[in-house]
This record gives structure tokens, C-alpha cells and sequence, in this order.
């Protein structure tokens, strides 16, 4: 067992793990941060996806140890103190990027890397960016295009319904 | 102008927010005090004899509960077949025994043998490796034809062959049939595979068992569609718990497609440790498990012939189809390829004569059950590419065949059992014309040819029944179940109304769509309006969510049980008004007499019938609650036309989908975001089978595409924006609402739409190719063009 702290969402957290913990069951069962999904066992859905020291990592492929003294950030971080949601965020409701929610945090994180990235990605970027991003229920058409207008770009074109 | 409330706005979806900052509560979020965990060993033959299985080392290692096998399971039931079908003689179909773990043999690779209760997730895995087992392996069979040859392996012993049924429908018609294939002046035929899909939810499935010795009561947290189905499976006919103290609760659950509906193993051995070990037990399935235990999709073989007359018409329609079942009968799996498939044979088309048949088999494999469209994306598939087929071989435009051959006439009864009541083909086909721009086809390929690529249009209509189903209908079918929906509308005193719906919300976005249904009709605001459901405790027994069934049927439940409402509420509002109950008008949350400027408002008439004061007592109960259950008459049938343009690569046979059109008719439309969002999904689930998606078995029975590695799920680069419009509207007649369902669409109507494109492709460079299997993969393309 190993001692570890890092800071999760802006704030300080400790704890006991096994060397074989991964990070995304210490934020899901330890921190109780139950957003962060696990969707597959071969780092291929995305649906875990964090950001670690800034860049987006997915958390079923890190062991929490190897996050000791990390800045991690969750989705349970990604709307303000007040419970308003960022700019991404709003364009997923906005433009029905998600049905059931499950690969939603992993793509909103993954989204904000991208944009962090490059603001103004082309579709074909945004569409490649989410290689490592499985979605079973949107079809992506939604995804693509609110993460295209969280960018600032006009989507009017874009089919609406 | 698009209306910003109630019946066709397109109201933001009220769900998105928990799940858009991580507050959603699945069933893996959810753990019970002192719980423990499971671990299923599970066979990694597909066919074997049980010699032994010692668990003496593995019981000893740390953390260990208890260690359960088949043996613990003898004087339990097996896990129940929802449908019975009688197969053409007159024969109940062959029903196998589905024990929760395996007692003497195992049938598939993923079957599971022993179950390891531990304090931890991981000692209960370390613990598993520890149990020693011996298996006898036997041959497996893999092929549907070769299961069926008479020197076979039976996967189960005590049937008398692997052979499920032998379904023929409608049995009376098949000498007519074969008089009118004597007769006609054409005849064309097709061979074709509709491979085996897994569902795969993103949400892998979860099951946490718990158990009240101070109630006697259990409870079973799982990732289902249908709480109530469950409940009254498992409790019935698995575990003999009574429905009071059972409680079955599936909170928000992350995508289902056909998956979730069925009963599995792991929920009753939940409910069932829970209850022997009084302490929760908890099971988080791996993908790698769901590829090997969660119920497959499609896989059917299928010869089609249609007959034409000299002008075309089509005048009969036969098929031969080899329906795979894998090793058990999962939950609905035999109705699948029988009546929710031989019943859409006609399609849009007037064919006055057709004859199915389809031989349901065991195999070594996983279960085979209801995937996103459940048969009838079968028969579309079918349907459609013989028609595309028959189109070249007699030298006429694909479109103007099936339009020369559509129905037009409603309602329609079809030849095999079913009576559309409204729609209009060539309606949906015009407008797909204009969204796909059919006109510009020409231009843009040319500009494809001057890059170096085979561009193809293919075009295909589809029509589903859904809105299932009418129980007395069902029940002659062999249905074991209602299909009814329920809905209890609670108005709190205050005028905030609680709806505790049967159906169930896996995406689907009811918490939006149903609240905007019932503010609509009471002229209130839709925030007042709160939906319930997932839970048997809180909710009246419904029958849950699949076949595109939730507004159609739960939703109509909902406006009879509104409609209850708003008589009572009428009552009340006369009688503080003094006026008489025939001339009291509701609108826009106001109760007023008419031709009077006298009305009293929603919250007024709300808190009369709990604060009852100043309320008719001697008429009337106080309070406003009613619960309505609606059976449908009739089921619903959605339809439209596809288009697809596709480029090949003819250097390496890489398909890529260029446009992609959706010309639907789904009656009154509730939420056209929300329907739009579901024929996105369901295009690209039609995608990802018609170019990516296929689970493979070895002749040992081994699952070669056992994850995301070797099991292609589209990504956002395999799949175009795409150009939906569902502006044609014949609304259903049999439903309050006129609606008839949308869920399935996309992923009926959109595979046959990209092989006829495909192969428009390739014939247009001169390869004389008629089919190619699904998945349209880079090899099997390429190998086309060679005239492999
Ligand atoms: S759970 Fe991490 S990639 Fe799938
Ligand atoms: S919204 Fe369900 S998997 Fe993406």
C-alpha cells in the first residue's frame, strides 16, 4: 500500500492504494468522483478520460500511484463554483451532443484538450481529435458540432435536425 | 415558427445537466454498506463436459465469502424464455433449460461456471484463478447449416436436435407462393448474410443485489430497460421472491439498444447471494465479459426471391432463413426472427403473396437476442437489396421500381398478418430526393472520378412496426407477457405534477419529452412537470422501453391518465366557480366558464383537492392522482427513404460514407431534436454494421472479436455529418398522440442504403458485382474488384 496526494479539482486529497490501483478507481471509489466512467477494459473508449497535469489522459491506463502529486481535473470540475456550466458544457446541451450521458464526461474532457489545443479545429479535426472517444448514441453528428460551436464557429449550416 | 414549449418544441434536454458535470448515478456509481463483489469464471471452451470443479484452494485465499457452482443453483429455476413459438406443424418451438451457472455442460465460451463472492473486486478475481476446473471438451458447433446436419453435436443433450423451430409463415400461403414464382416473367435472387452484431452499450452491464433481513425484502440495483420485466421473471420463475418484496430498481443507464431488455444470469445470482449471504453483493461487468455474456444481435442467413410480371410488378416473395440462437434462448429471442421479422416482409410495397421461413438453431455461441431494430432490420436488408438487384437485372432505375411498386392505399392489410394504418411512400421519397439532392449526384461523381474515386448512390425504404404491442394479439403469437404501458399522474398540492411512467430512459430523453406532453395539455409550465421511472417501487407495472415504444404506447398511457386529471379537476374547478362542469374550459393553466370572465387557476383547483374545504365531498374523493394503463390496438409504422453516397478507393477498397440522407415519417413529432438525435444514433449503428461491425467465432467457437480491439466500433472519422428531415408526417390514427415511434429507424433503414451504394459504385467501373456481405471492409471490397 502507498500513501499518495495530489490535487483533484482544485483541491487537496490523500490516500492509501494499492500498487495495482488505477487512477480512475481511486477517483471513482476513493474520492467518491463517480463522473470519470469506465467503459471498456482495453484504453479504448475514452469514456475515463481526465486531465492530468493538463493534458487529458485516460485514467483506466494510469495507476493512481504514478498521479501522486499530480493536478488532476474531473469532470465533477469542469462548471463553475456556482454550478454554471462552461462554455463546452453548454454547447453539448445546447446541441444534444449526449443521449445517455456515459461517454459524455470522457468526451468533454477530451473536447477541452482539444480546444486548449487548437481553438478553431476544422470538422475533420475535431473528428479525428476524438479517435480514442467511443459514443454508442449520438451518432457523433451532435458531438462534433457542439464542440464546433463551443469554438465560436457558426454551425447554422450544419444540418440541424 | 417553431414553437419554444410543450408538443413540438425542441425543449433542451433537463437530464443533460447531471450527466454533463458527472452527477449521473448509473449503477456502477451506486454502492450498498458493506457490500461484497463477484466474480464469474467462465468457460473458455465453447462446448464441454463438467468433470470437476475444486474450489478448496481458491475458498482459502483472502477475502473470500463463499465460492457458489451450478450446485448451489439446483433448486433454483432457470432463467426464463419470454416468447414461445410454434413452429410450422403446429410443434412448440424446443426449449432448452438456461441454469443460472452452468450444471453438467457448458455451451459457449463465456458460460459461466462458478461465482466467487469476496470482500474486494480483486480477491474475488485472484480467487477465481485459484478454482480448479476440469472440462471435458466436445466438438462445438459454430455453422447454423452444419448444426443442423443429422451428425451434429447437440448443444443440449435432451433436445432432439439443435433445431429451435422450423417457422413458416404464413403457412397456408406457400403453395400460392410457389404458383406465383411458376408464373412470373422475372425472378431474382439473393443470397445474403446479416452478420452477428454486439450491442454494445458504452455502459457495460452492472448488477448490486441486496437483501433486508429486518423486511425480507431484496433489492436488485441493474442496467436494465425494463424494471418490472425483471422483477417479474426473476421473481417468478428464477427465484420464487414475491413481487412485494422484491424491488428492481435500473437508475440512469448509459445507452441499452436491445441489450438491457433481456433477464441475465448475474441478476438473479446478485439477488439470489444477497439474500444467502445477508449482504450486498455487487457485479461491474468487463467489456471484455459483455462481449461474452451480454445477448448478441442479428445473425441470420438468408435466401430471397422476388417474383416480377412482365411490368414489373412484384407479384411473390419467398425467403429461407437460418436464425442463430446461440447456446440459450435469451429473454425475447425467438420472437425475433419470426413475428417481429416475417410480419415486415412487405415493406412498402404491395406484394400480394409471401412466404417466410425461418429455421431457428442452437450453436455453441453467445445468446442471440433483440438488437436496436430486432428483425426488422433483417427484413429491410433483405427486402431492399433484392429490390436493388432486381432493378439492375431488368435494366430499370431503382427508385422508379419501388415507386411503381409501392403502397398507396391506407389503411393496408399485408399478406403476412399486419395492418399499416397510415403512410405515404411516395411522399418520403420526394422529400428525400430534395435533402440528398439526387439531382447533383451527377456533379459531384464527377469530381470524386476526377480525384480517383468510385463514387455510388444507393437508395432503399424501410418501413418497421413498432408501438409494440397489442397484448391479445401477442399472447395467439406466443408472447408470455402484456404489452401495455402505465402511467400514474400525481398533482401535488401545489400544482407540481409527479409522472410515474413504466417506461424506462436510457437516452432516450423523457425527462424532457414526457413532461412537455403533459404541461402541453394542462397549459402549465413543463418545469412543473417531474418524470419517475426505473424503479418498481415508485412506478406502476410497466412493461419498459424497446421497440420504439415509449411515446407511442407509455406515452399514451400518460395523456389517458392526464385526460383523468382533467376531468377531475374540471369538476372541482365548477364547483368553486358555481358554475356547471360542462361549461368549464381549460386553458393555458386557467379553468374558466365559458363566455364568463370567471376562472380559477391550476394551483387554486390543485389545492382545493387536498386542502378540500370548499370541495363537493359528498360527489368526489378528495386528492388528484390517476393512473392509467393503455394497450395499443394496433402497432405503429414508421417509414421513410434513405440515400447514401459513398466513395471506394479503388486502390485499397476503403469505403468512406461522403453524404448520408433521412427522409422519415414518424407521425406527430413531440420533441424534433430529441428524434433527430435518436436517427443519428440509429444511422450510425446501420453504418458501422453495413462497413465496420461483425463478431466472429472460429470453428472452435472461440470469439475472435472478443473487445475494441478486434471488434470495430464507428468512430466520429467513420461517419459524415448527416442530413435528417422528418417534415412528412401521416400521423398514427390509433394513438392519442398520432405518434409512431423513432428509435429503431436509423438503424433498419440505413444498411441496405450503403451496400446498394457500394455496389452502384463498383458496377459503375465496370465490376459486374451483385452483393457483398456486410461488413463492407477494405479486404472483402477489394477482393470484389479482383473477382474473388
Ligand atoms: S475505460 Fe479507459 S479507455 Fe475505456
Ligand atoms: S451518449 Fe450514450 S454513449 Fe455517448
Amino acid at each position: 500500500m502507498t500513501e499518495i496526494q495530489m490535487t483533484v479539482n482544485g483541491k487537496a486529497v490523500r490516500g492509501t492504494v494499492e500498487g495495482r490501483t488505477l487512477l480512475v478507481n481511486f477517483l471513482r471509489e476513493d474520492l467518491r468522483l463517480t463522473g470519470t466512467h469506465v467503459g471498456c477494459d482495453t484504453s479504448q473508449c475514452g469514456a475515463c478520460t481526465v486531465h492530468v497535469n493538463g493534458v487529458s489522459v485516460k485514467a483506466c491506463t494510469m495507476l493512481a500511484a504514478d498521479a501522486d502529486g499530480a493536478d488532476v481535473r474531473t469532470i465533477e470540475g469542469m462548471a463553475a463554483a456556482d454550478g454554471t456550466l462552461s462554455a463546452l458544457q453548454q454547447a453539448f446541451q445546447d446541441h444534444h451532443g449526449l443521449q445517455c450521458g456515459f461517454c459524455t464526461p470522457g468526451m468533454v474532457m477530451t473536447a477541452a484538450a482539444l480546444l486548449k489545443e487548437n481553438p478553431k479545429p476544422t470538422e475533420a479535426e475535431v473528428r479525428h481529435y476524438l479517435e480514442g472517444n467511443i459514443c454508442r448514441c449520438t451518432g457523433y453528428h451532435n458531438i462534433v458540432k457542439a464542440i464546433l460551436a463551443a469554438s465560436g464557429q457558426d454551425v447554422s449550416a450544419i444540418a440541424a435536425e | 415558427m417553431p414553437k419554444d414549449s410543450g408538443i413540438g418544441a425542441s425543449s433542451k434536454r433537463r437530464e443533460d445537466v447531471r450527466f454533463l458535470t458527472g452527477a449521473g448515478n448509473y449503477t456502477d456509481d451506486i454502492n450498498v454498506h458493506g457490500q461484497a463483489y463477484v466474480h464469474f469464471l467462465r468457460s473458455d471452451v465453447a462446448h464441454g463436459r463438467i468433470v470437476s470443479i475444486d474450489t478448496s484452494d481458491a475458498a482459502a485465499m483472502p477475502g473470500v465469502v463463499r465460492i457458489f457452482t451450478g450446485d448451489d443453483f439446483a433448486g433454483v429455476g432457470g432463467l426464463p424464455c419470454g416468447w414461445q413459438v410454434t413452429d410450422r406443424f403446429g410443434q412448440p418451438m424446443q426449449e432448452p433449460a438456461h441454469p443460472v451457472l452452468a450444471q453438467g455442460k457448458v455451451r459457449h465460451v463465456g458460460d459461466p461456471i462458478a461465482a466467487v463472492v469476496a470482500d474486494s473486486p480483486e480477491q474475488a478475481r485472484d480467487a477465481a484463478e485459484a478454482i480448479a476446473v476440469e472440462i471435458e471438451e466436445l466438438p462445438a458447433v459454430v455453422d447454423m447449416k452444419a448444426a443442423l446436419s443429422a451428425d451434429a453435436p447437440k448443444v443440449h443433450d435432451d433436445l432432439t436436435s439443435n433445431l429451435c423451430y422450423d417457422w413458416g409463415f404464413v403457412e397456408e400461403n406457400k403453395d400460392a407462393v410457389a404458383a406465383a414464382f411458376e408464373k412470373a416473367a422475372h425472378v431474382t435472387t439473393l443470397e445474403l448474410v446479416n452478420q452477428r452484431l454486439v450491442a454494445n452499450p458504452m455502459e457495460p452491464r452492472v448488477a448490486v443485489g441486496d437483501y433486508s433481513r429486518a423486511t425480507d425484502e431484496s433489492t436488485l440495483y441493474t442496467t436494465s430497460q425494463n424494471p418490472h420485466v425483471i422483477r417479474l421473471l426473476m421473481g417468478a420463475f428464477v427465484l420464487g421472491i414475491p413481487e412485494h418484496k422484491l424491488r428492481v430498481v435500473a437508475p440512469d443507464v448509459g445507452g441499452g439498444f436491445g441489450t438491457k431488455i433481456f433477464h441475465y444470469a448475474e441478476e438473479a445470482f446478485c439477488t439470489f447471494a444477497a439474500r444467502q449471504l445477508a449482504r450486498a453483493v455487487k457485479w461491474t461487468s468487463s467489456r471484455s465479459e459483455a462481449f461474452m455474456s451480454d445477448a448478441h444481435g442479428r445473425d441470420h442467413v438468408t435466401k430471397i426471391e422476388l417474383a416480377l410480371d412482365a411490368d414489373n410488378n412484384f407479384t411473390a416473395l419467398r425467403t429461407e432463413t437460418y436464425a442463430n440462437m446461440g447456446a440459450y434462448l435469451s429473454t425475447f429471442a425467438p420472437s425475433v426472427p419470426t413475428w417481429l421479422h416475417g410480419t415486415l416482409m412487405a415493406g412498402n410495397y404491395k406484394t400480394p403473396l409471401i412466404y417466410v421461413n425461418v429455421k431457428a438453431v442452437f450453436t455453441n455461441t453467445v445468446p442471440v437476442d433483440a438488437y436496436r431494430g430486432a428483425g426488422r432490420p433483417e427484413a429491410t436488408y433483405q427486402l431492399e437489396r433484392v429490390i436493388d438487384k432486381a432493378a439492375r437485372e431488368l435494366g430499370v432505375d431503382p427508385i422508379a421500381l419501388r415507386r411503381q411498386n409501392f403502397i398507396t392505399q391506407f389503411p393496408y392489410a399485408t399478406p403476412v398478418a399486419v395492418e399499416y394504418d397510415t403512410g405515404d411512400y411516395h411522399a418520403t421519397m420526394d422529400k428525400l430526393e430534395e435533402i440528398a439532392d439526387l439531382a447533383g449526384f451527377e456533379a459531384r461523381l464527377a469530381e470524386s472520378k476526377a480525384r480517383g474515386k468510385l463514387r455510388g448512390l444507393g437508395v432503399n425504404c424501410y418501413i418497421e412496426a413498432c408501438g409494440i404491442a397489442p397484448s391479445n394479439l401477442v399472447g395467439q403469437l406466443g408472447a408470455r407477457a402484456g404489452l401495455y404501458e402505465s402511467a400514474t399522474v400525481r398533482v401535488n398540492a401545489t400544482g407540481s405534477i409527479s409522472v410515474m411512467t413504466g417506461s424506462h430512459s436510457h437516452g432516450q430523453g423523457h425527462e424532457t419529452a414526457f413532461p412537455q406532453v403533459v404541461a402541453d395539455m394542462l397549459g402549465i409550465d413543463e418545469s412543473m412537470v417531474e418524470i419517475v421511472h426505473g424503479d418498481t417501487a415508485r412506478t406502476p407495472m410497466g412493461m419498459g422501453t424497446y421497440g420504439s415504444r415509449s411515446l407511442a404506447v407509455g406515452g399514451s398511457a400518460m395523456v389517458k391518465a392526464t385526460n383523468k386529471i382533467i376531468a377531475k379537476a374540471k369538476k372541482i374547478a365548477a364547483h368553486l366557480l358555481e358554475a356547471s362542469e360542462a361549461d368549464i374550459e381549460l386553458k393555458d393553466g386557467q379553468f374558466s366558464v365559458a363566455g364568463t370572465d370567471k376562472s380559477v387557476a391550476w394551483g387554486d383547483v390543485t389545492l382545493a383537492a387536498y386542502v378540500p374545504h370548499n370541495y363537493p365531498l359528498e360527489d368526489m374523493e378528495p386528492g388528484l392522482e390517476e393512473t392509467a394503463f393503455y394497450d395499443p390496438s394496433n402497432f405503429t409504422y414508421p417509414s421513410g427513404a434513405y440515400a447514401c453516397e459513398v466513395e471506394v478507393d479503388p486502390d485499397t477498397g476503403r469505403v468512406t460514407v461522403e453524404r448520408f440522407a433521412a427522409a422519415d415519417d414518424f407521425g406527430n413529432i413531440v420533441n424534433p431534436m430529441i428524434v433527430s438525435g435518436q436517427v443519428h444514433g440509429g444511422l450510425a449503428q446501420g453504418i458501422g454494421q453495413a462497413l465496420l461491425e461483425g463478431a466472429a467465432y472460429d470453428e472452435n467457437g472461440q470469439l475472435l472479436t472478443g473487445s475494441y480491439m478486434d471488434y470495430a466500433m464507428p468512430r466520429a472519422s467513420d461517419l459524415p455529418f448527416y442530413t435528417v428531415d422528418h417534415s412528412c408526417s401521416t400521423p398514427c390514427t390509433h394513438n392519442p398522440l398520432g405518434v409512431k415511434g423513432c428509435g429503431e429507424a436509423g438503424a433498419i433503414g440505413s444498411p441496405p442504403a450503403v451496400v446498394n451504394a457500394v455496389v452502384d459504385a463498383l458496377r459503375r467501373q465496370g465490376h459486374d458485382i451483385t452483393h457483398i456481405d456486410m461488413p463492407l471492409s477494405p479486404s472483402r471490397v477489394w477482393a470484389a474488384m479482383q473477382g474473388e
